[in-house]
């Protein structure tokens, strides 16, 4: 055990961080003033001073419906889901040592997606709101599972893996249309902006519904990171200081499914967060991955929180799904990736 | 060179079996579908027309989707096939490479930019443009780097600019507040709604290519080998790329113009041909444009009986029949390298 705690931690300390301490309150500082002034902005632009006075429940009544019932849940959930799907992909980097690894690229977000839209359309849209992270969870289970599989070929190369999931989440999209026209017509719009991934009409009840997942999984998650920065060493060192690869592979595996389906079921398949945020955060504080879990949290919220504030600001009226800004800012970035992978090999 | 069939006597024997197939399947996309027609019908509505409901939906949708159907799959792949002996890379097709997907962004741009204003041949020329653009963008990009231009680096940068291009697809229509049906159109590609009138517009610039193509039968077999071999043989590897980029673009472009991003045809077909007949291409582009075109007749068919009473994008039936055979194609030995 004791080789074992010391292995952990030079994992993590081949690059000493001097003011990791600092970077950390950096972006929790970030996050928050986000999350205030974009509680501000919209339609209706409310001073900065009067949305505090309202979060800590001492506004004025006409500013109480527009922010807290409306826009606080809607931003409260682009936190989560930007967390979850951060550190969902987080977790599928360090132990698939893929760096082009994410919930996108396995196909978790696009089963998923399916299989809420299928949800939605075969009980003819009159399905409980709370049911769709159930849903989700058994779509992105299984399409994540027959990537995974079909990429099995002496082992799990990461740009096969990349390719087959690639040819998974077009076909998990195919399926996505099939049952988006096999529903009711007034069904296909909500399905249409839901694909895209959007927070749009988030309720209270919403948040509820993610809220558990993302901070029970999350917080094993971290308490477990330890184990994660064994596993990233490969196999059999993680065997030799006696560890059960399996089953703890296991566990990471599930808890990044399960952070990536229930954000899907919240909000549709916001995409490339999972694969942009733990390398930003990677880049910021090193590879411990504790602090690079808890990074890329906040930096996938960040990314989900601002690409919805331009969503809902930018083109009013209309209100545009974030899903379409994560992934213009998400696929040059990896494009970027895969050169400097292919530059290393 | 294992193909099916070995001497030129069965490949073009092979090659009447397949139009025999082309015929059935064109027969078989205008009589079957919501409502189904006997032979006696279709004859009698080119020969004796009289105005019935029956005569009008066999001359206004049937017979033009058939022939677009028909056309688009004998492009795609005669593109895919040209792509893969360029590239030498058996995944590359114009939609796995992002063509597709190029040429449809050029073509909602412009719609968004300048409104509904543009006559059909218009649109076809950006969808021209598109697909250049983005092919030459993706052979650039796919250059950098170490190692030049690998077939993963290329399939993966096409992979990433095709969600780049829908994901901007999809921000171009929700703010012009495109109809749903044009949406689903832009981003998966069908061939309900095609007219004759575009399609014999395009006619034309693709019976060009399809010519050029077949001409260059001889010199695709010497691209294939590779570019020092190429050399060595006295081609002049630039000209014949640069040509069969031109061709690919016209065909790609063409077809996303006429009937929006149809995938996987260009990818499947070539493989299959070149199963059947091997490597030669004075062979293989012939069978591919046969089998291409019986393919997504069929294809478009069966998507008209994939729901009750509805029909889905073809897109959609070529997607779900192309993704098992795209992962055979990744988990085989030849692909070794990656």
């Amino acid at each position: 055990m004791v080789r074992f705690k010391r292995i952990a931690k030079n994992n993590s300390g081949h690059h000493r961080n001097p003011f990791l301490g600092l970077k950390m309150m950096a972006l929790v500082v970030i996050l928050i003033v986000t999350i205030i002034v974009s509680i501000g902005l919209g339609s209706l632009h409310v001073p900065v001073i009067d949305v505090i006075k309202s979060l800590i429940d001492m506004g004025e009544a006409k500013y109480e419906l527009i922010l807290m019932q409306l826009r606080l849940p809607r931003i409260v959930a682009a936190v989560l889901v930007g967390a979850a799907m951060a550190m969902a992909g987080t977790m599928l980097q360090a132990l698939i040592r893929n760096p082009l690894a994410s919930p996108d690229l396995m196909g978790t977000t696009s089963g998923a997606t399916a299989a809420v839209v299928a949800a939605i359309t075969i009980m003819n849209g009159e399905i409980s709101v709370a049911w769709l992270p159930l849903a989700a969870l058994i779509g992105g289970c299984f399409a994540s599972t027959l990537t995974y599989m079909l990429a099995w070929k002496n082992g799990s190369s990461p740009l096969r893996m990349a390719m087959i999931g690639v040819a998974v989440s077009s076909a998990m999209g195919a399926l996505t249309i099939y049952f988006t026209l096999a529903g009711p017509l007034h069904m296909v719009s909500q399905a249409l902006g839901w694909m895209a991934g959007t927070v749009y009409g988030t309720s209270w009840k919403h948040v509820l519904y993610l809220a558990p997942w993302v901070v029970i999984c999350g917080g094993i998650a971290l308490f477990q990171s330890r184990n994660l920065n064994v596993l990233e060493l490969g196999d059999s060192i993680a065997k030799g200081v006696g560890m059960r690869v399996e089953r703890k592979r296991f566990l990471f595996i599930a808890l990044s499914v399960i952070l990536a389906s229930s954000a899907v079921g919240i909000a549709g398949g916001i995409s490339f967060v999972g694969l942009m945020a733990p390398h930003m955060a990677r880049k910021l504080v090193g590879n411990n991955n504790l602090v690079v879990l808890a990074a890329s949290a906040l930096i996938g919220a960040l990314l989900v929180l601002l690409a919805d504030l331009i969503g809902r600001t930018v083109f009013v009226p209309l209100d545009v799904p974030a899903g379409i800004f994560t992934a213009l800012l998400g696929a040059p970035f990896f494009m970027y990736l895969m050169f400097r992978q292919s530059n290393r090999v | 060179m294992n193909s099916l069939l070995s001497s030129d006597k069965r490949k073009a024997v092979g090659l009447i079996a397949a139009l025999f197939l082309l015929a059935a399947a064109v027969a078989a996309s205008i009589l079957f579908g919501l409502q189904n027609f006997d032979m006696a019908t279709v004859i009698q509505a080119y020969t004796s027309f009289t105005g019935s409901d029956e005569q009008l939906i066999i001359r206004t949708s049937r017979v033009p989707r058939a022939i677009t159907a028909a056309v688009i799959g004998c492009s795609l792949a005669i593109a895919g096939t040209m792509l893969q002996a360029m590239t030498r890379n058996p995944l590359a097709s114009p939609s796995i490479l992002g063509v597709n997907a190029g040429a449809a962004l050029a073509i909602v741009a412009m719609l968004y930019w300048y409104g509904a204003v543009f006559s059909f041949s218009e649109l076809m020329w950006f969808g021209f443009i598109g697909a250049g653009l983005s092919a030459g963008i993706i052979f650039m990009i796919a250059m950098l780097g170490k190692g030049g231009m690998t077939p993963l680096k290329l399939i993966l940068t096409g992979s990433a600019l095709a969600s780049f291009a829908s994901s901007l697809n999809s921000l171009f229509m929700l703010i012009s507040n495109a109809t749903l049906e044009g949406a689903l159109f832009w981003l998966t590609g069908s061939v309900s709604n095609s007219s004759m009138n575009h399609t014999l517009q395009m006619l034309p610039y693709f019976i060009c290519a399809w010519v050029i193509a077949m001409l260059m039968s001889r010199s695709l077999n010497v691209m294939a080998m590779g570019d020092d071999v190429a050399a060595g043989l006295g081609q002049r590897s630039m000209w014949v790329k640069l040509l069969t980029m031109v061709v690919v673009v016209i065909l790609a472009g063409g077809s996303v113009a006429l009937a929006g991003p149809i995938g996987f045809v260009g990818i499947m077909i070539p493989h299959i041909s070149r199963w059947l007949v091997g490597n030669d291409h004075r062979w293989l582009l012939p069978y591919s444009a046969v089998l291409g075109a019986s393919f997504l007749l069929l294809a478009d068919m069966s998507s008209r009986f994939l729901l009750d009473g509805k029909e889905i994008p073809v897109g959609v039936t070529t997607a779900i029949l192309g993704v098992p055979f795209v992962v055979w194609l990744v988990r085989r030995k030849a692909l070794g390298q990656i």
